[in-house]
């Protein structure tokens, strides 16, 4: 049934701070700055919950290299997704947090450290009944950084 | 503002009840809380009624059950700050001058419904794909926060657990009357690192009422009217990472400095403390947060026996604790904490929580909570936090 309407549906990120590019090699995460105070947010934004103000704002790219912050091991998981899994904050270089899994290590508290670099990478999560595709990021540790 | 008292009090015992509705729940709380104060529901003068999902015309449909008398309702929707923020209202109606006396609900009928935030339309929703939103997430990152600055271990975190699940068996009361010893809950099942399934609390249904009047009043109506000192609410000011990493932490203690001035008392002086333990982890970060001990020093405070029930580790359990002692702490505050046994025995309806947490307090200063009685208790803190984020503090003297 995917392969049937796969290719009828559109390709659309899960989260409105990613943005897609041609192919998934030129997906990254956009941001907003606030021109009167300077708050970099993660994501579009309409209005400054800092000070205030209807901006506005300039529309930034985000970098996709980052350290975790913080992380968890999910053992139980929302039905559709598979546990364990690691979850974690990345904060981005340059500025910016996201919410991310890290992926490509085995979910276990000994693999894990706080500083870990860490690089994006984008790939479809799941399908709708129309048949559109959902692009998510991820992050997996940068190799000889750790 | 004038003084106000709470003078009629009452939980029920929180556990699963799937014959009956949440109304009905909540009837049996407002009967035994006027019985309490020796009243009749016509005496009351407002209604206060959190409920978290029913929060369109649940004190309306609490009135239809015990009497529809006419007065003013107002439903109160604050996460799980719920039925605090409700009761705070009702503090304010009273203190204000508008009522004289007024009653607070707290109630909830949550079933058996699985972990919070992991509903969602499996196509789009972002849960588990881009990170986790669901609270033992939250708080198994909150966790580890205090973790990576701190080098707390998970067996610190679990030690708030042995400890609450203690206080618990002498609480009948609690949803859960269940010890368990670190290696158990060590062992239970891991949910989110590093909080176990026994680091949770449970999903459940409950109630809790309150009746407030000026302090003028009180005596007409007990002889153990209990002193609101200080009623406090605060949401979370921004910081970096909020947007990603809800910060349980700053909004507690802008709540906890403001309710300590309020109350013009400190940390110190606390007999006792219900705060909110919805995992195990924010147990510790509750302790720096409300001042109990300082920053860094929440895993030494609950292996030092300071907030477990008589102030010290209890024997059978002193092995446990020995290996995470720290032998050079000494702690500087004597408030025993969760002596409920907390959210992770006593249960965690909702939005019952906020009110429950505060009869608790009322129990103890009364000399009415038996075997877990904090022994001559005159001053408590009830401490509730909601994402995102409502935190409200509570301070009740005899």
């Amino acid at each position: 049934m995917a392969e049937a309407t796969a290719t009828q549906g559109e390709v659309r990120p899960l989260v409105p701070h990613l943005t897609l590019g041609e192919t998934r090699d030129q997906d990254y995460l956009n941001g907003s700055v606030c021109k009167k105070c300077g708050t970099k947010y993660v994501g579009p934004r309409l209005f400054c919950g800092v000070c205030s103000s209807d901006g506005p704002f300039e529309t930034v790219r985000l970098a996709n290299t980052g350290t975790v912050h913080v992380w968890t091991i999910i053992h139980q998981a929302t039905p559709y997704v598979q546990a364990p899994y690691i979850a974690a904050v990345v904060d981005l270089d340059g500025g910016g947090s996201v919410n991310t899994n890290i992926v490509g290590i085995e979910p276990k508290p000994e693999n894990m450290k706080f500083g870990m670099r860490v690089k994006m990478f984008t790939e479809k999560v799941s399908e709708d009944r129309e048949g559109n595709s959902y692009i998510a990021y991820r992050f997996t540790p940068i190799e000889g950084e750790n | 503002m004038r003084e106000v008292a709470i003078v009629g009090i009452s939980m029920i015992k929180f556990g699963r009840y799937a014959d009956r509705d949440f109304a009905q729940l909540s009837a049996q709380a407002v009967l035994e809380a006027l019985k309490d104060a020796g009243m009749e529901m016509k005496q009351i003068e407002a209604l206060y009624s959190g409920n978290l999902y029913q929060t369109s015309g649940s004190g309306q449909r609490i009135l239809q059950q015990v009497g529809q008398t006419g007065i003013p309702v107002v439903n109160v929707a604050n996460a799980c700050a719920t039925g605090s923020t409700a009761f705070r209202e009702a503090y304010f109606a009273v203190a204000s001058g508008a009522y004289d006396v007024v009653m607070a609900v707290g109630s909830e009928q949550m079933g058996k419904q699985g972990l919070l935030g992991s509903r969602g339309d499996p196509a789009t929703s972002l849960e588990g794909r881009v990170g986790s939103y669901m609270m033992p997430a939250v708080f198994g990152m909150a966790g580890m926060e205090h973790a990576r600055k701190y080098g707390t271990k998970q067996e610190h975190f679990a030690l708030a657990s042995v400890k609450n699940h203690w206080h618990s068996t002498m609480n009948p009361l609690a949803q859960y009357q269940k010890e368990s010893p670190l290696d158990e809950v060590l062992n239970s099942r891991m949910i989110a690192y590093p909080n176990t399934l026994l680091m949770c609390c449970p999903t459940g249904d409950g109630a809790a009422a309150a009746i407030l009047t000026s302090m003028d009043k009180a005596r007409q109506f007990t002889t153990q009217p209990i002193k609101v000192a200080a009623s406090v609410l605060t949401s979370d000011p921004f910081t970096d990472r909020d947007l990603t990493l809800p910060d349980i932490n700053t909004l507690t203690r802008n709540a906890a400095k403001l309710a300590y001035e309020q109350a013009g008392i400190g940390p110190e002086d606390l007999d006792q403390v219900e705060l909110h333990d919805c995992f195990a982890t924010a147990e510790l970060l509750h302790y720096e947060n409300l001042g109990l001990c300082g920053d860094g020093e929440a895993a030494a405070h609950v292996a030092s026996g300071a907030p477990w029930l008589g102030n010290k580790i209890p024997t059978k359990y002193e092995e446990d604790v020995a290996p995470y002692r720290d032998k050079s702490y000494q702690p500087k505050t004597k408030a025993v904490v969760n002596a409920s046994g907390g959210l992770l025995s006593k249960g965690h309806p909702l939005g019952a929580t906020g009110v429950a947490n505060i009869a608790e307090i009322v129990f103890h200063l009364r000399g009415q909570a038996g075997q877990r009685q904090v022994e001559g208790s005159k001053v408590g803190l009830a401490h509730v936090i909601g994402l995102c984020s409502a935190c409200t503090i509570h301070i009740l003297q005899k």
